[in-house]
């Protein structure tokens, strides 16, 4: 695969590959499933040694029952179970053989992935089944919360096991969002894949698409041109932008400090109203596409002059919210992820950063024009709350500083370029999205169309870790925990 | 903290006097559904209906060209398809209707009955349901509470509980696994009881209908009283949309297009 350097494994040569990876301190960073040809199941295994060495890829021919390799590296447990569910390949001693992706209760069909399914709709039956462990104790108080919570929020169901105000036990249930959208993607000419991934998650549409489009322009081997190359990093850092101002904000709800939460929130619609007068859409959509952008933007005249206003009224913000101790209080200690848990169970981004693993695709695997910048990488030791909002806050800096860049080096020139992924070709595309890392696999098929796109988005593994942080703390502080991990349900589910 | 609220109250008033007149919308500079001119057609060309990738627009049987915006993802690839300027981009962005038919191009109009929403007219608690959206909906539902838009000035709240919702505000597709929830929703909400669709998620399935996981919206899942189609409407649209529910301000499209 393109962007990746590719390997051969048997599957029982998987483990001793994946003992000396571990060894050298790289680490995997998905699984998937496709089929090359009806009846031929292949599973990739990507993986990362070191910054700026290739990506690794294991291609495997499973047996009828494959081994898992999640006692070794934790992370991939989610990734086999999506495929059981998927792909109905069975892992062999999974320390968790249960359903993640279609719920307990669906009907019994062919898996949705396989050649045999026909897009039968699989339709749980009554509400959701969880598995818990027995509680004897009747001291015990149990609190399923979800799937429609209150206020505005994504649909997710948590289930609580607490004693007093300390929970002993929680299990987010997720997947109600599961729309089936890789499987979308499917049969479609390459090009087209662009509003399917625009709409994988809407406050990370323009890092999908960023991250798809490289994946097919990888298969194609096309070069963007250079001012394309510089406006996508302008875009991308432009989400950055709001999707950091929108947790900052909220966060500060959480912890009932209003004017905070007010002042975030409307520096994020500044945000968004800057996204929508420069590109027609408050999300960064329609913009994107294989080769370049769809069309040439002039930002040069009024944007920058707004971006520094917006920096003058972020860094007051950020330094008051850095001055209330009532705010800081609930943070700090709190929802501590540990480095070793980060890292095992796959966290990525500013939740990985700011629990001091020092990583970011945009430095260590650089794309689009970010090879030519330089970019500051704050990390934080912590691993707490407090941590995290601190991680979030020197990248809102950093970002800003890097589109001043971007405006000031902006090259004149085309910005698109033509791109034709031959039939057979494959390619990886990533970036690192305000919420981490976020990969798509994309294979073209002998039609040269899309016949499998696979996506890694960066809240299915946060979501990973998140339960490691709520285990043993208490009933007050989950909503802020929750809040600074900020989260999408719907890119994890997809 | 003292500071605080010194610092508000430094910063002024934030909220916009829209739609009272002389108030901003916040969208400048927003595109909307593509126009669309029947009259520039050219003859036998299907480039737009090759282009839309949600059937939006379609061929009919006398071989014209249907135009339902209840299906449109404001995705613009069919205006820049267009050869001849039939599809153009625009700014209409205000797309809310009491009747799935004023959606498509060329339907006849007829006023819909009002819903008996008087009593509401100034108080609507509004209970939100994502059925598998891509958040996109969420986040502008959301930003209806920044200091921008600041929805409570007008009079309409979310609720934490359906039992004390007036309206159901319903986004995305309907998956499989929220169907259950999305009924026992609705189920718990007192009459008189609404429906809103918003997003075009809700409204017809949008990009992500129909497979093994989704639905077709809320078609044949509940009584639609109320559709907000775009992907994701703004607030600004969102707004527009409930106070025409509640009989404050006119339906301006008609037959899919959107009159003064």
């Amino acid at each position: 695969m393109r962007g990746t350097v590719l390997a051969d494994i048997a599957p029982n040569g998987l483990r001793p590959e994946l003992e000396h990876l571990l060894a050298k301190g790289g680490r995997t960073q998905m699984v998937y499933a496709w089929y090359p040809e009806p009846g031929r199941l292949e599973l990739r295994y990507l993986a990362s040694a070191a910054a700026r060495e290739d990506f690794r890829m294991w291609r495997c021919t499973p047996e009828a029952e494959m081994p898992s390799l999640a006692d070794l590296a934790p992370l991939l447990g989610w990734y086999e179970r999506e495929i059981m569910d998927l792909f109905g390949l069975p892992f062999r001693g999974h320390p968790e053989p249960h359903h993640l992706v279609l719920h307990e209760g669906v009907p019994s069909a062919p898996p949705p992935f396989s050649p045999a399914a026909h897009g039968e709709a699989l339709v749980p039956e009554g509400s959701l089944r969880h598995r818990t462990p027995v509680i004897e104790s009747t001291e015990v108080q149990e609190l399923p919360f979800g799937p429609v919570r209150a206020d505005v929020f994504e649909s997710a169901e948590f289930l609580f096991f607490y004693l007093g105000e300390r929970i002993i036990y929680y299990q987010p249930s997720l997947f109600f969002k599961h729309r089936g959208m890789e499987k979308r993607f499917e049969g479609r000419p390459p090009a087209a894949g662009v509003v399917l991934a625009e709409r994988v998650s809407g406050v990370g549409s323009f890092a999908h698409a960023l991250a798809y489009c490289q994946a097919v322009e990888a298969a194609a081997e096309c070069v963007v041109p250079p001012r394309a190359a510089a406006l996508r990093v302008l875009l991308a850092e432009l989400e950055r932008l709001y999707n950091h101002l929108h947790y900052l904000g909220h966060l500060a709800g959480t912890t009932t400090l209003k004017v905070g939460e007010a002042q975030g929130k409307l520096l994020e619609e500044r945000g968004k109203q800057i996204n929508s007068r420069l590109t027609g859409s408050r999300f960064l959509r329609s913009l994107l596409t294989p080769g370049g952008l769809r069309r040439d933007l002039d930002p040069k005249p009024w944007l920058g002059t707004m971006l520094e206003a917006l920096r003058e009224d972020i860094a007051e913000y950020t330094n008051l919210l850095e001055h209330s101790e009532s705010h800081l209080d609930r943070l700090i200690g709190t929802g501590v992820l540990e480095r070793e848990v980060a890292f095992d169970q796959g966290a990525t981004g500013p939740i990985d950063r700011a629990s001091g693993v020092n990583r970011d695709l945009r430095r260590d695997h650089p794309y689009a024009a970010y090879d030519a910048l330089d970019l500051e990488v704050p990390v934080e030791q912590a691993g707490d709350a407090d941590a995290r909002a601190k991680v979030r806050i020197a990248e809102l800096g950093a970002s800003l500083a890097l589109m001043q860049r971007v405006l000031l080096l902006l090259p004149d020139g085309p910005v698109a370029a033509p791109v034709a992924p031959p039939p057979g070709s494959e390619g990886l595309g990533w970036v690192e999205s305000p919420r981490g890392t976020l990969f798509y696999a994309v294979h073209i098929g002998n039609d040269g169309k899309l016949a499998r796109v696979k996506i890694k988005s960066p809240s299915f593994s946060n979501w990973r870790c998140f339960p490691f942080t709520v285990y043993d703390t208490n009933m007050m502080d989950y909503a802020i925990n929750e809040a600074s991990f900020g989260l999408t349900i719907a890119g994890c589910d997809r | 903290m003292a500071f605080w609220t010194l610092f508000g109250l430094s910063q002024g008033k934030a909220t916009t006097a829209w739609p009272a007149r002389g108030g901003k919308d916040g969208q400048e500079g927003l595109l909307g559904m593509p126009r669309f001119d029947a009259g520039q057609c050219v003859p036998d060309c299907r480039a737009c209906i090759d282009a839309c990738p949600t059937a939006a627009i379609a061929e009919s049987k006398d071989g014209s060209v249907n135009v339902d915006y209840g299906r449109c993802i404001v995705c613009q690839l069919c205006t820049e398809a267009c050869p001849s300027g039939a599809m153009q981009p625009s700014a209409d962005w205000a797309f809310g209707v009491r009747r799935r038919e004023d959606l498509v191009v060329g339907t006849g109009y007829q006023p819909a009955a009002q819903a008996r929403t008087a009593a509401f007219r100034r108080s609507l608690h509004i209970r939100h349901v994502d059925a598998g959206s891509c958040n996109g909906c969420e986040s502008e539902l959301r930003a209806l509470n920044n200091p921008f838009y600041n929805l409570h000035r007008l009079g309409i709240f979310f609720t934490p509980s359906p039992r004390f919702a007036d309206l159901l505000l319903v986004t995305g597709p309907v998956t499989n696994a929220m169907l259950e929830p999305l009924r026992a929703t609705y189920a718990a909400m007192p009459e008189p009881r609404w429906v809103m669709a918003v997003g075009t998620c809700a409204v017809s399935g949008g990009i992500a209908e129909g497979g093994y996981a989704c639905g077709h919206g809320l078609e044949g899942v509940l009584p639609v009283d109320l559709y907000l189609p775009g992907c994701p409407p703004n607030p600004a649209a969102i707004i527009e949309a409930l106070l025409l529910f509640l009989g404050r301000v006119s339906q301006r499209v008609r037959g899919g297009r959107i009159g003064e």
